[in-house]
Order: structure tokens, then sequence, then C-alpha cells
């Protein structure tokens, strides 16, 4: 990936090769040019590539450490118990990828094929790609600037070898900035069924989820509902509920009555969720019976719900 | 080494960065308390929110929806007290609306955090804490690189015990030692919970504890306890501990 400069003004904007910042850019006759306006042919090849996976989900937040990787490596778990669902589970988060961890995947490396990158397989059903599978070391930091990062999720749609997939998760981080506005745009021809968005009941997480959900309607992304996380803390000795992280402005339940939304589910904050994530085994294995359980596995069935009913809606259309 | 151009942060004392790889683990939290604590201990206190997608600085202090003026040296900074001993610049501040989000790619991100630290009249500070958003990009290469010509007292990372929040602190640790920027200590955050039916901890590993040893030595500052405790001493020291904060927002 050649390096652009600190200011770059981006390569689709007005000023793409003709700002002061670009003197000297390798690029600057290309973007001078007005190649960068032109749309970017790996939309194309990002389209041919995912006509294999049949429903695309992106898990988001605009909060940080609300538990999208835990839902979305839980949700992948959960989909996968079914043998005869093929799912694949993407981490786009380039800076801080927990995924291998909570897929007790971590120090895997991934391998070239003549079809391109193959994932990490957890079951034979259930493949995994992260940019933690390419560091050399769980130390190294990716101290990647925004266009380098949109370079590495194009590469992951466009080049890793899914093969025939049921459901494709994508695994976001916090915000609403190169990764996110990336991910829409390269699987803009592809068509994403829609987005699951989570929070905390906190209003300090809630300001930012609204945000989000704001993002998902500028770019005209479908909003599957919200999971509200952490919701109660149910303690493994007295099994009583009190409340960590207290809903003082109503919780998701009212923000997603405003904002016309559906609440999926809310899932307590149960302490063997966070252990198993450490330990990189499914939740579900350890505590079948956890409130936590039954509330994903709810949410799981919403999920494939709207995700079947889309499918229908897209068959009626082109049979008509 | 390079000398500080007089400007907007000539006159502030110690600059102190919050970070973490991970996000929610309280940084905007512990960001805020750093800043109480420092002015209850009679210091002139500036905070600083380069979190531009979710600057949730201006809600813990209370200061939604206060506007920002121009002044003939920039932008002033919104004071929350009347002695004007705590200020703070967020772009909470600059949106229309509270909902509205930030949705830019890195160059807007960069070009907005370097007007943020040259154009905001901070005035006479001791401390200015400079609150990040989760990660290792723009914008918080932006932020060193701007701030680096007033030579950072070094920066607070902050953990909470799982191995997954480990992990991403690891690579900033990493991070740190690339860009320079000297770690005064590392924080875990959410050490405990004591159910309130009960006594339990929800527990995990000693993540903050992980770090120190490989990384040098590195002081491990606790939690913040209960706010009965003793008054901050000064920075660098090995212990930290909190003072009750009565301007601390709930």
């Amino acid at each position: 990936m050649e390096e652009v400069p600190h200011d770059c003004p981006g390569a689709d904007s007005a000023q793409a090769g003709r700002g002061a910042s670009c003197q000297g850019c390798p690029n600057q006759r290309l973007c001078a040019s007005g190649a960068g306006a032109a749309p970017d042919p790996a939309i194309e090849e990002i389209k041919e590539k995912m006509k294999t996976v049949k429903h695309k989900i992106l898990v988001l937040s605009g909060k940080g450490g609300v538990g999208k990787s835990t839902f979305s490596a839980h949700l992948a778990h959960g989909l996968a118990e079914d043998e005869n669902t093929q799912i694949a589970l993407l981490d786009i988060d380039i800076c801080g990828p927990s995924i291998p961890k909570i897929m007790g995947l971590e120090g895997e490396q991934v391998h070239q094929s003549g079809s391109g990158w193959s994932p990490v397989y957890v079951e034979d059903n259930l493949g995994v790609m992260s940019v933690g599978f390419l560091l050399s070391s769980p130390d190294d930091a990716v101290i990647w600037r925004g266009p380098k990062k949109n370079g590495m999720i194009k590469q992951f749609l466009r080049d890793v070898d899914w093969g025939e997939v049921d459901y494709l998760i994508v695994d976001t981080p916090p915000g609403t900035s190169d990764e996110h506005l990336s991910v829409v745009q390269y699987l803009a021809a592809a068509h994403i069924d829609g987005a699951v968005i989570i929070t905390t009941p906190q209003e300090v997480s809630l300001q930012d989820v609204r945000k989000e959900i704001n993002f998902c309607r500028k770019v005209k992304l479908p909003i599957i509902g919200v999971v509200e996380n952490m919701s109660g803390f149910i303690c493994p000795k007295c099994k009583k509920e009190s409340q960590i992280f207290p809903p003082t402005t109503g919780g998701a339940e009212l923000m997603c009555q405003d904002l016309e939304v559906p609440l999926l589910g809310r899932v307590p904050l149960d302490p063997l969720i966070g252990k198993n994530c450490d330990k990189g085994q499914s939740f579900f294995i350890d505590a079948p019976d956890s409130p936590a359980t039954l509330a994903y596995r709810s949410i799981i069935q919403r999920i494939q719900e709207f995700c079947n009913l889309h499918q229908s809606k897209e068959e009626n259309l082109i049979s008509s | 080494m390079e000398a500080a151009e007089p400007g907007n942060l000539a006159g502030v004392r110690h600059i102190i960065l919050v970070l973490s790889g991970k996000g929610g683990v309280g940084k905007s939290t512990i960001s805020t308390e750093l800043a109480l604590a420092l002015r209850h201990a009679g210091k002139k206190v500036g905070i600083l929110d380069v979190d531009l997608c979710g600057p949730s600085i201006p809600r813990m202090l209370g200061a939604q929806g206060r506007a920002v003026h121009q002044c003939d040296r920039g932008w002033a900074p919104v004071f929350l007290d009347r002695e004007q001993s705590i200020s703070l610049m967020s772009v909470g501040f600059l949106l229309e609306k509270p909902d509205e989000a930030v949705v830019w790619r890195g160059p807007k991100k960069n070009a907005l955090i370097k007007q943020f630290v040259s154009d905001v009249a901070w005035g006479e500070l001791d401390y200015l804490v400079v609150d990040t958003p989760p990660g290792t990009s723009d914008e918080h290469m932006a932020t060193i690189e701007a701030l680096r010509p007033y030579q950072p007292l070094g920066a607070l990372v902050v953990t909470t015990p799982q191995a997954v929040s480990v992990g991403d602190v690891r690579r900033e640790l990493t991070f740190c030692r690339k860009t320079g920027l000297r770690v005064m200590g590392i924080v875990e955050n959410m050490s405990g919970f004591t159910c309130p039916h009960c006594t339990v901890s929800p527990g995990g590993c000693r993540g903050g504890e992980a770090a120190p040893g490989r990384w040098g030595p590195w002081a491990v500052l606790g939690s913040p306890p209960s706010p009965r405790s003793a008054p901050a001493s000064s920075p660098g020291a090995a212990e930290r501990s909190w003072p009750s904060s009565p301007g601390c927002p709930s």
C-alpha cells in the first residue's frame, strides 16, 4: 500500500491532485486526471464475489466497548449450530481486532491459495477473517491512516475465498468513519441485508448510538434492530439482578421508540460471557441455561426472520 | 528538539493524553475524573476531547448544548465554572444537532484536530488532559504530531481486566513506544463490582498486571475506588488516589 500525504484531501475530492499537500504524492497525476472520481472497479469485483453470499449483516455501534465483537462472535456461533448453514465472520476492526481472541483463533495465520485468501475455520461451517491473522505478534500495533485501512477492507471483501456462504457477519470498530464508509461503499452493489446496532443502557452509549442510527439512514443502510447489551447484571452467586449501567434516560427501549427502530432484545451481563470470550469459547456451550443465552437465541431468531423476509421479498420482485 | 512556537499552547504547563486501544474501558470517564481531581487540587485544567465520532466529555460534565465563541486568539474553550478553572473543547460543541453523526474520513478528522490544538485559546493552564477515541489511527497520529512540539508529559493507558481489552492495550503500548510517547502508567478500570445483594465480583484476569514487567516499570494505578480516598498526589507518582469529586456528575 503506498503512503499518502498526511493532508490528503481524498482521491474523490474536488481538490484531488491539486491541493498543496498533493505535491510529491505518488498518486498526484492519477488524482489530478480525475481518475479518483471514477467508481472504484473493486465495487464490481466485490459484487461478483458476493454472489455466493446469501445474507450480509453489519454489526455496528457508535460506542466502543458495548459488545459488538462479543455479539458478532455469538451470532456466528448461534447460526453455525445448524451444520447445514455456512457462516462467515469478517472482522474489519483494523486497529483493535478482537475476533481472533474471542473465537479462540489467536496465533492462526492466513493462507493464500489460487482462489484467494483462505479464511481460518473454527468449525467446518464457520470461517473467520481478521487483520489479527496477518500480524506476526499479538503486540503489533496497526498504526494506519484511513486510506490504508480502506485498502485492507477492500482486500478482505474482494480477495477472501469465502465459498458458498449463508450469512456473512461483519464486525466493525466503534464510530462512523473510514471503516464504516468503506464497507458500505464496497458492498453497495452487493446489497447488505441490514445492520444490528449494539448499545448499553447508559445515555453516554445511547448518544453515540443515535449518531450511528443517523449514519445508517444517511447511507441508506437498513436497520435490522438494536440490541441492548449489559442490560442488568446477574450475580452468579445469588442470581439476583442489579443495574451496573442504569438506564437513566430510558435505555434502548425509549431510544428505539423515539427513532422508530426495532429493539431486538436485551442481553444481561453474565460474568461467564467475558470469561468465555477470554478463553475463546462459545458462551452458549458453557452456560446453556443462562438468561443471557436465552436472550441471544431470541435475538438471533429475529435476525434470521428479518433476513428470510428480505430474501422472500427479493425473490418476489425477481419473479414478478 | 523542536522548540514550541508561541501559540495557543504556550501557556499550558503539562499535557497528558488518555489512551486505550480498546473502546468502552472508561477513557472519557477517567479523563473527566482526572481533570476534576486536578481542579480539586487547585490546578487550572483544560480538557481536549479529540473523539470526533463519539464525543462523550460534554455530557459527562453537564456541558451539552454549550456554544463555542470566537475570540481574538481563535476559539474560546467552554468554561465550566465562574472561576474559569476548568475548560473544555470538543467537536460535540460544533454539531448543530446532538444526534448528528460526524461521518468523516481520516484527512478531515486530522484537519480538525490540528485546529483544536492550534486554534483554541487555552490561555494559562497547569494541565491539559486530552481524551482520545479507541484505536491507533488518524486521530491519534494527528494529535501526537500536533502536540509533539509542546512535549506532552505522557500518556495514561486505560484497560479493563478482560484479556480482550489487554490485547488492544498491549498494541497501544507498542504505538506509544513507536511514536515516542512516554507511558506514565496503566489504569485498570472496572476492576470489580460488588453485587449489592451479596458480595461477588465479576473478576476476570488481572489485566492491568499482565502488561508491566514486559513493558518496563510502569506503575499500575488501581481503578478509581469509592470516592472516599485521599487527595490526589502530583502526577508521576507511583500511586494515584482519587479525591471525592463534589463536581462529579452522576
